[in-house]
């Protein structure tokens, strides 16, 4: 499937009408209150089907503005699915296919008037496995603006991005020379500047630090804090200690097995602030999940 | 005491048997390289012996003045002469087949591999294009003849026809085997930055894969610039330089080396070797330029 069907000119307006307008003004030094700061996803009774499989059945929970917001949950439970669908990505997937509302800034991203690619303009994606093109350092952070035609000058945008990546100081002195003779963790890095130097809204990742060693994992977290002030973070991780430490908010999936056809379909449990979700959850379910009782 | 007499003994046993162990394993490490370096050699040989023969026969007429600039002797009794234009024929020739061929090529496999799918068309185009490089290249030479030639004559054009029929199937599914080896998540790396499918192609696919298809469309070029049969009926025989594919008939190395051949002149038969060493070195020339233009844009590199 093609990544942009059904282009249409009113919508790429009113994507960024909608997102301008919600944008709150930001106080001094601190972040809104979590219940303060404006909605950015609402979903509503999401489903996603890959073909006649249901991955994820009725999920609903709200996304606010310079938040961090996790998923966790076991593994096929629908967590990177869900990621997915917050920028169209899932489109690609043969027979994919969804029901319910996905409501960025109150505009259904997937009405059929909407652009997938001016989507994913505004709303970015790190994967599990960092992927950076087998070009040079400056061109992999200069390849999404160019693309987008942003006006300024390209270095001082790549630095700004590699700067907020915090690996600036790591290539600053070998720009021109290929991103694959990075290290993991700054390939990773450079995924995410890469991610960043559109300044889209929303930054997906999913799973980023699965790949990487601790240290490396230690420093993608502290960006992730850092970030938080500029954009607004969705991140898919298996790993619970990283959810209780980075995020905001976090939704915790698990599968259901469905006896008479014998499918296993990935449900949304529970979503809430982080501290109850793993102090005090309310279903019996994320409790055993996080204590360890089960997962 | 029993202690350090047990530990003594079991680092004994232990040197032993590691001894024992590895000689045998040693012989049997040596007899595979020795077979394996003895394969090389036997294939190597008749390799060295062929390229050995044609360079001592071919290089007395390549360093004739001349060679390189004049003429195709009328009569080929006589010594002296040269093969410009059949020099010249064969890159005009193999130029016109390569401009048709390799952008149909390299289109048709971006086709089949980033929008076919597994379609009912793109596994059509598939099977023709196996079959097509199956197909002997004289009778895409006559195919040519009877489709192109008997209607407009004989001219460079109708060689540069049938070498390109030759060519296609193979750029396209050496380019289709490369952009294979392009992994996917470079390409849902781009478009998750918004980009769209042609774009992606344009600007992360295809520069990744370039190594490989350029390396692919070299070696169909080589292969072109080597044959004879298509252009048995196509080009009919030029003795001056022609450089146009649409003014008449033309001539090629590969030609020049079989109607020389066969003629029982001395004269003709140096000017044959010498037409072999020439197309043997601008097939060698195109081959390391393949290998060259294909190290530098590999996958790795920026």
């Amino acid at each position: 499937m093609a990544p942009d069907q059904a282009a249409a000119h009113p919508a790429p307006v009113a994507l960024s009408e909608a997102a301008n307008a919600s944008t709150s003004p930001m106080t001094d030094a601190s972040v809104p209150e979590p219940d303060l700061a404006p909605v950015v996803f609402d979903v509503k009774d999401l489903s996603v089907y890959y073909g006649a499989f249901r991955a994820i059945r009725d999920a609903s929970l709200e996304i606010r503005q310079h938040e961090i917001a996790a998923f966790i949950g076991p593994s096929g439970c629908g967590k990177s699915t869900m990621l997915r669908c917050f920028d169209r990505m899932n489109d690609l997937i043969e027979g994919a296919r969804v029901e319910g509302q996905v409501l960025y800034h109150g505009v259904d991203l997937y009405d059929a008037a909407i652009d997938p690619v001016e989507v994913r303009k505004r709303i970015g994606m790190v994967f599990q496995k960092p992927n950076p093109f087998p070009k040079s350092i400056y061109d992999n952070v200069a390849f999404g603006p160019k693309l987008a035609g942003l006006k300024g000058s390209m270095d001082d945008r790549v630095e700004a991005a590699l700067r907020r990546a915090a690996l600036w100081d790591e290539v600053k002195d070998r720009l021109k020379k290929s991103a694959m003779g990075l290290s993991g963790g700054q390939q990773q890095r450079l995924c995410i500047a890469r991610a960043i130097a559109v300044e889209p809204e929303v930054v997906l990742m999913d799973e980023p630090c699965s790949a990487l060693d601790p240290i490396a994992t230690a420093r993608i977290e502290d960006l992730m804090q850092e970030l938080k002030a500029d954009y607004t973070i969705v991140i898919v991780t298996h790993n619970m200690q990283q959810a209780a430490r980075v995020s905001d908010r976090t939704a915790f999936f698990t599968t259901e097995v469905n006896e008479t056809s014998d499918t296993r379909t990935g449900v949304l449990v529970e979503y809430d602030v982080t501290d109850k979700m793993f102090s005090n959850p309310s279903d019996e379910r994320t409790e055993n999940y996080v204590t360890g009782r089960f997962g | 005491m029993s202690d350090s007499a047990t530990t003594r003994d079991t680092e004994a046993t232990r040197l032993l048997l590691e001894v024992t162990v590895s000689r045998s394993r040693r012989v049997r490490d040596r007899l595979a390289t020795w077979w394996m370096y003895g394969s090389f050699v036997v294939v190597v040989i008749p390799l060295g012996f062929i390229l050995f023969y044609v360079v001592q026969k071919g290089l007395p007429e390549l360093l004739t003045r001349g060679w390189f600039t004049q003429d195709i002797p009328a009569v080929s009794r006589k010594p002296g002469g040269g093969m410009a234009p059949a020099i010249v024929g064969t890159l005009v020739i193999t130029l016109g087949a390569s401009l048709m061929a390799v952008p149909l090529g390299i289109l048709g496999a971006i086709y089949l591999h980033e929008y076919g799918g597994g379609g009912r068309l793109s596994r059509l185009i598939r099977f023709m294009a196996d079959v097509m490089t199956g197909v002997p290249s004289i009778v895409m030479g006559l195919f040519i003849f009877t489709v192109f030639t008997l209607r407009f004559g004989l001219m460079g054009f109708g060689g540069a026809l049938a070498l390109a029929c030759l060519m296609l199937p193979i750029v396209i599914r050496s380019t289709e085997e490369m952009l294979r080896l392009v992994p996917d998540e470079l390409r849902q790396g781009s478009y998750a930055l918004g980009n769209r499918k042609w774009r992606t192609i344009v600007t992360v696919v295809l520069p990744a894969a370039l190594g490989g298809i350029v390396s692919g469309v070299m070696l169909a070029v080589a292969r072109a610039a080597g044959e004879t049969a298509p252009l048995l009926f196509t080009i009919g025989a030029a003795r001056k330089i022609n450089p146009s594919l649409f003014d008449g008939p033309n001539t090629a190395l590969s030609m020049q080396i079989f109607s020389n051949a066969q003629t029982p002149y001395a004269a003709a038969q140096a000017r044959a070797w010498g037409a072999a060493l020439t197309l043997v070195g601008l097939v060698f020339l195109l081959t390391v330029v393949a290998r060259i233009v294909s190290a530098r844009f590999s996958l790795k590199h920026a």
